[in-house]
């Protein structure tokens, strides 16, 4: 009925699934305020929630801050750009000045995982990781199983399969994760270079679509294809990855045939990973994921409390 | 129907409780007799079976009645020192607010905090035209200045005593007793 609150949310593993459950069924009275005439609660009123974001992101931090706002908290950007840290200063001593404007939720983003973590051992405000290098991104993973859940009623036995450069994603880790947690069959598509060396045992790997598809999922889930890392030694060109694991028109079709949901994490790059006819598609939950990401952050920031265990 | 173990004495048997529900119904029936429609909101928890057996009672007297829930949990002024975090029940309007009639529904009214917080809420759905508020037990106590227009008893206790109240909708019973607060829990 009611949960124990915790301090910060690092990562989905250290969560219990009674927790999860909590989360994603707060989420659900959460997106119903979306339909009425003011879209705001006062749960949060007085309360400060800043956004750090070392790596940059608008969607991630635009949700996090809607979703904040939406729950009445005053909402702040410490922008890392204009700010003394690109003069030097440390993690901790830009923590450590935030502490002193007594802020109560710090969302991070950095590049390098484990910050959150320091973060969090290092102030009183809740800590929420909204991504931290390859290791987690817990509130993408959150609003992707809050989204299948409302296509299944029961995740138990169902299929997703994640595509993409696995290796280098920490949605992957994080939303796998909570679909094996959940009880969902999960299968990882890639080339080897983006293939993890070690993935969980009960994943099962795939080479190739038509092997991918044989093994029937019941969604596909793409993940952003970085640019930056395509033309690298050893990894195939936009071109090629396009040709050979994304999600051509053709296997749009065969996704339309056979009734498979589409999910992607945004943003995307389109002639990579995904076209436009595969952004049009009907079964795609994308749009659901964004605005399925404001309700799970919402229902996340009301089960935080600064200063709890 | 579990009896609780803890129950000091009792105000109001099956039969007083349907007493307080048909004078509450004739009020409420007299005061809108012009008004083609109205709306009954509980208030979650037991506001809502109140609600729902007063609707009834108005239909029963020929009244056209929307019926609807509100769970006031987000706008709750306590949330930031409770122990625990309540599990959200949601709130369903069924019907347009819009220039509604809206009688809010809550068993008992004490601090006022609840209804304080249930008119918040209520309000940021719509406009209605006109707001009244019934409950079933008014214990004195009031931390706000709230009052209800439909009561059915007004009772006076103890600090260290809380009134609850059963419905035959939901718990298999109607009845309102007396019983001590739960330990090291702060009075909701």
């Amino acid at each position: 009925m009611s949960m124990t609150p915790r301090k910060d949310l690092l990562d989905i593993a250290s969560l219990t699934i009674e927790e999860i459950e909590f989360v994603l069924a707060n989420a659900v009275p959460f997106k119903d305020l979306f339909k009425r005439s003011v879209k705001k609660v006062p749960t949060l009123k007085g309360q400060t929630v800043l956004t750090l974001f070392y790596e940059p992101s608008t969607r991630t931090r635009s949700s996090f801050e809607v979703a904040a706002n939406r729950l009445s908290a005053d909402v702040t950007h410490f922008d890392i750009e204009s700010s003394s840290v690109v003069k030097g200063e440390s993690v901790l001593d830009t923590v450590e000045t935030l502490e002193s404007m007594r802020v109560d939720y710090i969302v991070v983003r950095h590049k390098q995982s484990g910050t959150p973590s320091l973060i969090a051992k290092n102030t009183r405000a809740s800590v929420i990781n909204a991504g931290d290098g390859w290791h987690a991104h817990p509130t993408q993973a959150l609003l992707d199983a809050f989204t299948l859940r409302e296509k299944f009623k029961d995740l138990r036995g169902a299929r997703a399969l994640i595509v993409g450069d696995i290796q280098h994603s920490r949605v992957a880790r994080s939303t796998s994760l909570i679909f094996r947690r959940l009880g969902m069959n999960v299968a990882y598509l890639a080339p080897g270079s983006m293939m993890p060396r070690e993935t969980p045992q009960e994943v099962k790997l795939f080479g190739n679509w038509t092997d991918a598809l044989d093994w029937k999922p019941d969604v596909v889930y793409l993940l952003r294809v970085q640019s930056e890392r395509l033309d690298e030694p050893f990894f195939p060109t936009a071109a090629e990855y396009h040709r050979n694991y994304g999600l051509t028109d053709a296997r749009v079709q065969i996704l339309r045939e056979r009734g498979l949901y589409l999910m992607h994490p945004g943003p995307v790059n389109r002639g990579v990973e995904i076209t436009d006819t595969g952004m049009n598609y009907e079964k795609s939950l994308i749009n659901q994921q964004v605005e399925n990401g404001i309700a799970v952050r919402m229902s996340v920031l009301y089960w935080l409390k600064p200063g709890a265990a | 129907m579990t009896q609780p173990p803890d129950k000091i004495r009792q105000l109001l048997d099956a039969a007083g409780v349907a007493r307080c529900l048909d004078d509450m119904a004739a009020q409420i029936d007299e005061r809108w007799k012009q008004e083609p429609r109205i709306a009954l909101v509980g208030v979650y928890r037991r506001g809502v079976p109140f609600a729902r057996t007063l609707a009834e009672r108005l239909r029963a007297r020929g009244r056209e009645v929307d019926f609807g829930k509100i769970d006031i949990t987000q706008y709750r002024d306590d949330l930031q020192t409770m122990a625990v975090v309540p599990k959200l029940e949601g709130s369903e309007l069924g019907f347009d607010l819009e220039d509604a009639v809206v009688i809010l529904c809550d068993e008992v009214i004490y601090t006022a905090r609840t209804s304080r917080a249930a008119l918040d809420e209520l309000l940021d759905f719509g406009r209605p035209r006109c707001v009244q508020f019934a409950v079933l037990v008014d214990r004195s106590g009031r931390e706000l200045p709230l009052q209800p227009d439909y009561v059915g008893i007004r009772v006076d206790l103890p600090t260290e005593e809380r009134v609850s109240v059963r419905f035959q909708d939901g718990d298999g019973w109607d009845e309102v007793f007396v019983r001590p607060w739960p330990q090291n829990q702060a009075q909701a």
